[in-house]
């Protein structure tokens, strides 16, 4: 208690009040503070404390005095607290109401609760040290001040300590993580230089390079992450990455699709097989170019880009003209399908259903009804009867 | 008479073209993939150490992360292309953006039904935290829009719509121009909009909000409330989602895992 100091209550310039809480009482240490219940406020800068009923008495102590707290739970018969421990007396400090204390921490006991919130928000000050960024005017140090002879908790000395080395620890950390980081980054430049002249070189065709060296060429812009500088393209489709890739999706993708009427979003595909794989998992980019050497790897997959933009992965076996039919005998049974209709009767998401719909569309064997109520699909009588 | 062809003349020939290139200096392209191998293989290295060091700071830290790949986009390279680049594979990072961008997409297919494939930013990111669990690293929403920009690629009309200070993600194709942006943009501060707002504060003609709004109704964006007081109200369920802000149930839950 001996580091709190008189204060006549009033807010300095820069400092604004964050909480405070009434029916508190200070303790000194481990002993009952002689003050009476008070208010306890606290501001960006300090903690008062006021005496409900004089309010002539007024106390603070500066946030930076603060090491940690802790909250101590309430008992029977005993309130709940807060414990501060505080730094040792500073040498030009202005009076207060205690010359001296054995104690080096205080404790604040919320009779009237309240202890929750002020917890909380005294972290926040304590985290956001906003005193350190607009200092109010420190009190003219009188020059000689009653300097108590004090005991030091010995414990105090260690925790300070430890918190010191623990926050330069993560500041030094945080500050080499960046610094290794810049130089690693200032390396990683280079190599996309040398591939930016090599890509030039390769285009204006000074000296040829087997297809070999093209493959290992690609394969190193993979690695960087480097955009192929002369299609543009982020991979290099016919990396031995992307071909062993296509394989293995032709052979994990068969039950998958079979069981979805041979066609699957890519985005589905995405989810299923990382969801698979659990780690070293795909890029979207990884997938697309894999999907894209099926035809050429006479795999019995596709990967079909639809006219809205869909990507899906479809069976080979299941043929277009197939799924055309099918649209328009289920239509036809129905009366008129929506999508969503359409989805429930084939057990197929509503995305992949709109669009053999619009395909069968496309070709003249249904036609729509497009109305605020939804979109409907009827069988194209102009095609199917002989009008 | 024998045509010749390619033959030994016309190989001494090139040879005699190649080291005339050398001795210019010019370094022909296959040295430079030689040199390229070789200096690969050095900052193969310096990433590993890197890494050994440093791979914490990036799974823990988002503002580390937000600096890495901001520093990757200025020199020119693209950390998330693939899971086989060096990135990926050493540091980690690719692992932790491509789940995400499967734990987006399940989010955005489970609510499909009750938002019509249009969600905030805010509400996406809460329903990926929940389904993350607690013991799961933190994910920020610098972290959603990086993942959310990888997922593109995939086509699926994966897109992000500024309004209000922060985003709509799409997750459906519903084709979406400069109009249906802006009246969605106009319907963020209450949730819904009408006609007259859009008259009044766009100047448009009744017939162009009627065909932006009819639009979004078809898309399944907006719902109509034609028994609101005054005139009938465009409601969408992305923008109100905090009023019926529910968790995903489990029959949402089932169309998540394909």
């Amino acid at each position: 208690m001996d580091r709190f100091v008189w204060t006549n209550g009033l807010l300095e310039m820069n400092e604004t009040l964050v909480i405070q809480q009434r029916g508190v009482r200070l303790y000194d240490g481990d002993d009952k503070a002689k003050l009476d219940v008070g208010v306890v406020l606290l501001s960006t800068h300090r903690l008062l404390w006021r005496d409900q009923k004089n309010h002539e008495c007024c106390i603070c102590i500066p946030l930076s005095q603060v090491i940690f707290f802790e909250e101590q739970a309430a008992g029977i018969g005993k309130s709940a607290k807060i414990v501060i421990y505080l730094h040792p007396v500073p040498e030009n400090k202005e009076p207060g109401p205690y010359q001296q204390s054995k104690y080096s921490f205080i404790k604040l006991s919320f009779k009237e609760h309240g202890q929750i919130e002020f917890y909380r928000r005294l972290t926040e000050e304590m985290t956001q040290k906003r005193w350190e960024n607009t200092p109010v005017s420190q009190p003219i140090p009188t020059g000689v001040g009653p300097k108590a002879a004090r005991t030091r908790a010995v414990g105090i000395v260690g925790i300070e300590r430890k918190l010191e080395e623990k926050r330069k620890e993560t500041d030094k950390n945080i500050s080499e993580a960046f610094e290794d980081l810049s130089k690693l980054m200032e390396k990683a430049k280079e190599m996309v230089e040398v591939s930016k002249s090599i890509a030039n070189k390769i285009k204006d065709k000074q000296g040829d390079i087997t297809e070999d060296e093209t493959i290992r060429f690609k394969s190193y812009l993979l690695s960087m992450g480097i955009a192929n500088p002369v299609t543009r393209e982020t991979h290099g489709s016919g990396t031995q990455y992307h071909i062993q890739l296509a394989r293995q999706l032709g052979d994990i993708l068969q039950a998958p699709l079979e069981e979805r009427g041979g066609m699957m979003a890519l985005t589905e595909v995405y989810c299923l097989v990382n969801r698979a794989r659990g780690m070293e998992l795909l890029s979207p980019e990884d997938l697309v170019n894999a999907c894209k050497m099926f035809e050429s790897l006479k795999l019995p997959l596709r990967l079909r880009v639809f006219d809205s933009g869909v990507m899906v992965v479809q069976l080979q076996s299941h043929s277009e003209e197939e799924m055309i039919a099918s649209a328009l005998d289920n239509v036809s049974d129905k009366g008129s399908l929506t999508a969503e209709e359409f989805a429930k009767l084939l057990g197929l998401s509503v995305l992949l259903s709109k669009e053999r719909l619009l395909l069968a569309e496309k070709v003249g064997h249904l036609c729509r009804d497009d109305s605020v109520e939804g979109l409907r699909f009827y069988p194209n009588l102009r095609l199917t009867n002989n009008f | 008479m024998h045509r010749r062809g390619v033959g030994a003349g016309a190989i001494a020939k090139k040879k005699l073209a190649e080291v005339k290139y050398k001795e210019r200096g010019t370094v022909l392209a296959e040295d430079q993939i030689a040199q390229m191998s070789k200096q690969l293989e050095t900052f193969k290295t310096n990433l590993e150490e890197f890494a050994s060091k440093h791979k914490q700071e990036i799974r823990k830290n988002s503002q580390f992360r937000v600096q890495f790949q901001e520093m990757c986009a200025t020199i020119g390279v693209d950390p998330l292309a693939s899971g086989k680049g060096f990135w990926s594979e050493m540091l980690g990072v690719g692992d932790f953006y491509y789940e995400l961008g499967v734990q987006i997409i399940e989010v955005c297919l489970a609510l499909k039904h009750r938002n019509g494939g249009l969600i905030t930013l805010d509400e996406l990111h809460h329903h990926v935290l929940k389904g993350r669990g607690k013991f799961a690293q933190d994910v920020s929403q610098d972290d959603l829009v990086r993942a959310i920009k990888k997922l593109k690629a995939m086509g699926n009309g994966f897109g992000m719509i500024p309004v209000g200070g922060s985003y709509l993600v799409q997750s459906v194709p519903a084709e979406l121009n400069m109009d249906h942006t802006v009246v969605l943009q106009l319907a963020e501060k209450k949730g819904y909009v009408t006609v007259s707002e859009i008259r009044d504060s766009l100047k448009w003609e009744r017939e162009r909000a009627c065909h932006v709004l009819d639009h979004l109704l078809k898309e399944g964006l907006a719902w109509l409330d034609s028994q609101a007081a005054g005139e009938p109200q465009y409601w969408l369920p992305a923008l109100f989602s905090e009023l019926l802000s529910r968790d995903i149930t489990p029959e949402e839950a089932s169309q998540m895992t394909p």
